[in-house]
């Protein structure tokens, strides 16, 4: 009886799911003939016919299409995470050692930085960044020139690459290496902000260290800094990866931020292309379908390196 | 002196630290202090004193303030709107006190309090003219849209996660997949979903307002987030809890009901504020569809040519605001983490 009742139950979610879908596809057919809106993704083939502020991998021009506008965008979208993944687990690893330190006002100053960007949202310290660089920096003639060879003005921030170095001509610069106000100010908010979720995971991972390993370690005679290397760090290692992976990819899905400061990644782009061709079912079907791949993707990835490290520390 | 030797130059990386750090304190702090503070606008009825000014401009603050506070709500009803805000942080806060932690104290509360916030803002009651909610904008916009959103959030999460943990395969399928779709993806591609898909959807001649519409997505989106802590709290409870209310013969329903979820959900607590934390920063993401939460009120006035470039101004003063509920939060949560660590129930996480 309870298998009949439970089998009952099963096949009528199944079915009042079947005909929510039946339901919502009858609406959209119709609501679409009623708008004469096409469907399908024929469209990736047309002209997109509008620009990109910037693109990095493929060349792109606005007689291109469509799908090529897509991938300018997803590649914009690598870009940023990519840098920002790095930059953000170096500054989040160093600040959470620096809460650990015991110099007490490198310890504050990093637990206040911690609780300031955590406690805002990403959004606004975007958009906080993208003024900083947009409204209170100067002009390229005037750009401020921190260290040899990097500008940073209203325009941009410049760096030299090996004999390359930027060069004021006319009303901004030439040569070296350019982030654009948009990157930067995207790059500089999701590094900031990430980090200080990275510093607590660090933080935690490293205090979750049982002391008597670390008591262990310094009575086997191990200076500090191989107590770290051999018996630390390989430990906290294991409890600190999965809550970083899970890090990283909310920087990835974080990045869709940039279509509100006009940096041109996948949503942003998506986004004109919807505008542009009323076709919102297929524009935010590819806005997920690409997320959802990258987050399962960087997660199966991540369970076979976790599963890794756990194997070697229990056979040993 | 011992202190600052123990504490500031305990050693030579630690002696460098410190002089690096106070060396940048004098270089930065100076400077800043001097444009936040002392030279600073605070009041200027003409934009231009702000212009000629080597400082920050407060006084755009000051000029805009209701414009940000309360959107596009009609002027002189200003009182409206504030009042709601105060009254939603009261239920916020005496909902934090402990003595308030039962349903027979809770609900009516809450049913009260929101009632009255609904006449307050709607209006049409008691002679307020109406006002449609979209002239609803500011703050109690944010506040309104995190307080409904996990209040419908949270039992649709409670659902999923005792799904995600059904015998049944066909449910527990159902669950992870609406889970890991859900976090699988961003918030904003869920937020256009609403706003330009879901009118797709609806039969002919139905429609949805924007504010509802965008409300709808901050549920869905936070119901598989909450979801996620609920199961952590379901998966510390000890497994001799359920194995116990089988051997005394309870129904699967009475079981959870009675044994599982009260013990679940309080070791789930601190977590899920922490989840509500990150819930309310996320209501900024409204801007992008065109909503006028506290961010967006801002920002329009921003663009405001007569102001214009003062945009550090404004959004450090807008993530102060932000902060002061987000830390507030954060404290608390903490408090009550060290508070239920010493007081029974989450200790039973620990024997499994």
């Amino acid at each position: 009886m309870p298998r009949l009742r439970s089998a009952l139950a099963q096949g009528a979610l199944l079915a009042a799911l079947a005909l929510a879908i039946a339901f919502l596809y009858h609406n959209a057919a119709q609501n679409l003939e009623a708008r004469r809106i096409a469907s399908g993704f024929a469209f990736l083939w047309r002209e997109a016919g509008f620009e990109i502020g910037e693109s990095t991998f493929l060349a792109y021009s606005a007689l291109d299409s469509y799908l090529r506008a897509l991938l300018v965008g997803l590649a914009n979208t690598f870009r940023v995470a990519a840098f920002g993944v790095v930059l953000a687990a170096l500054l989040g690893t160093l600040i959470g050692l620096a809460r650990l330190a015991p110099n007490w006002l490198l310890a504050k100053l990093a637990a206040a930085y911690v609780e300031i960007v955590r406690n805002v949202p990403l959004l606004v310290q975007l958009f906080f960044w993208y003024a900083v660089i947009s409204d209170s920096l100067p002009a390229p003639a005037q750009a401020l020139n921190p260290l040899p060879g990097v500008f940073l003005s209203n325009r941009g921030i410049f760096f030299p690459l090996p004999g390359d170095l930027p060069v004021l001509s006319g009303f901004n610069f030439a040569g070296g290496a350019a982030l654009t106000p948009e990157f930067a100010a995207l790059l500089i908010g999701l590094v900031t902000y990430t980090a200080g979720f990275i510093a607590e995971i660090v933080r935690a991972g490293i205090l979750s260290v049982p002391r008597g390993q670390i008591e262990a370690a310094y009575s086997l005679g191990l200076v500090r800094r191989s107590a770290m290397r051999h018996v630390i760090l390989p430990q906290a290692l294991r409890m600190i990866v999965p809550p970083m992976t899970s890090q990283f990819l909310n920087l990835t899905k974080n990045s869709s931020l940039a279509v509100a400061i006009g940096y041109p990644d996948l949503v942003s782009i998506a986004n004109t292309t919807i505008n542009q061709t009323g076709q919102a079912i297929e524009g935010i079907a590819i806005i997920m379908a690409v997320y959802l791949t990258i987050s399962l993707s960087i997660s199966a990835l991540m369970n076979w390196y976790n599963r890794r490290v756990a194997l070697r520390g229990t056979a040993r | 002196m011992r202190w600052l030797r123990e504490n500031l130059f305990s050693s030579w990386p630690s002696a460098l630290a410190t002089l690096a750090i106070l060396w940048l304190a004098w270089r930065c702090l100076p400077p800043f202090l001097d444009w936040a503070l002392v030279q600073a606008v605070w009041h200027a009825a003409d934009p231009r004193a702000c212009r000629e000014a080597q400082g920050a401009c407060w006084a755009f603050v000051a000029e805009k303030h209701r414009f940000i506070l309360f959107g596009t709500y009609p002027f002189e009803q200003h009182w409206r709107p504030a009042a709601a805000t105060l009254l939603l942080v009261g239920l916020w806060v005496l909902s934090a006190l402990r003595a308030f932690w039962h349903w027979r104290r809770l609900a009516p509360l809450w049913l009260a309090g929101l009632a009255l916030i609904a006449a307050l803002m709607w209006g049409g009651v008691a002679g307020l003219p109406y006002v449609e909610n979209e002239r609803w904008g500011g703050l109690i916009l944010t506040l309104v849209l995190a307080t409904f959103g996990i209040a419908a959030a949270f039992p649709l999460s409670i659902l999923l996660a005792l799904g995600r943990r059904s015998g049944l395969p066909a449910v527990r399928w159902a669950c992870v997949g609406y889970i890991e779709l859900i976090r699988g993806v961003p918030l904003i591609s869920l937020l256009f979903m609403a706003s330009v898909m879901l009118p797709l959807f609806l039969p002919a001649g139905i429609t949805m307002d924007k504010l509802l519409r965008a409300q709808l997505a901050m549920i869905l989106f936070a119901a598989a987030y909450l979801a996620e802590v609920v199961r952590g709290g379901l998966q510390a409870v000890p497994r001799h809890q359920e194995e116990t209310a089988d051997a005394l013969g309870l129904s699967w329903w009475n079981k959870t009901r009675l044994v599982i979820l009260p013990q679940a959900l309080r070791i789930a607590i601190p977590p899920l504020v922490n989840t509500f934390i990150g819930f309310f920063k996320d209501t900024s993401l409204v801007l992008i569809i065109g909503l006028f939460d506290l961010l967006s009120t801002i920002k329009v006035s921003l663009q405001d040519p007569a102001w214009s470039g003062h945009g550090v101004e404004a959004y450090l003063f807008v993530s102060a605001v932000y902060f002061a509920f987000c830390f507030a939060m954060s404290s608390y949560s903490q408090g009550l983490e060290r508070g239920l660590a010493h007081g029974g129930a989450p200790r039973l996480a620990r024997e499994s």
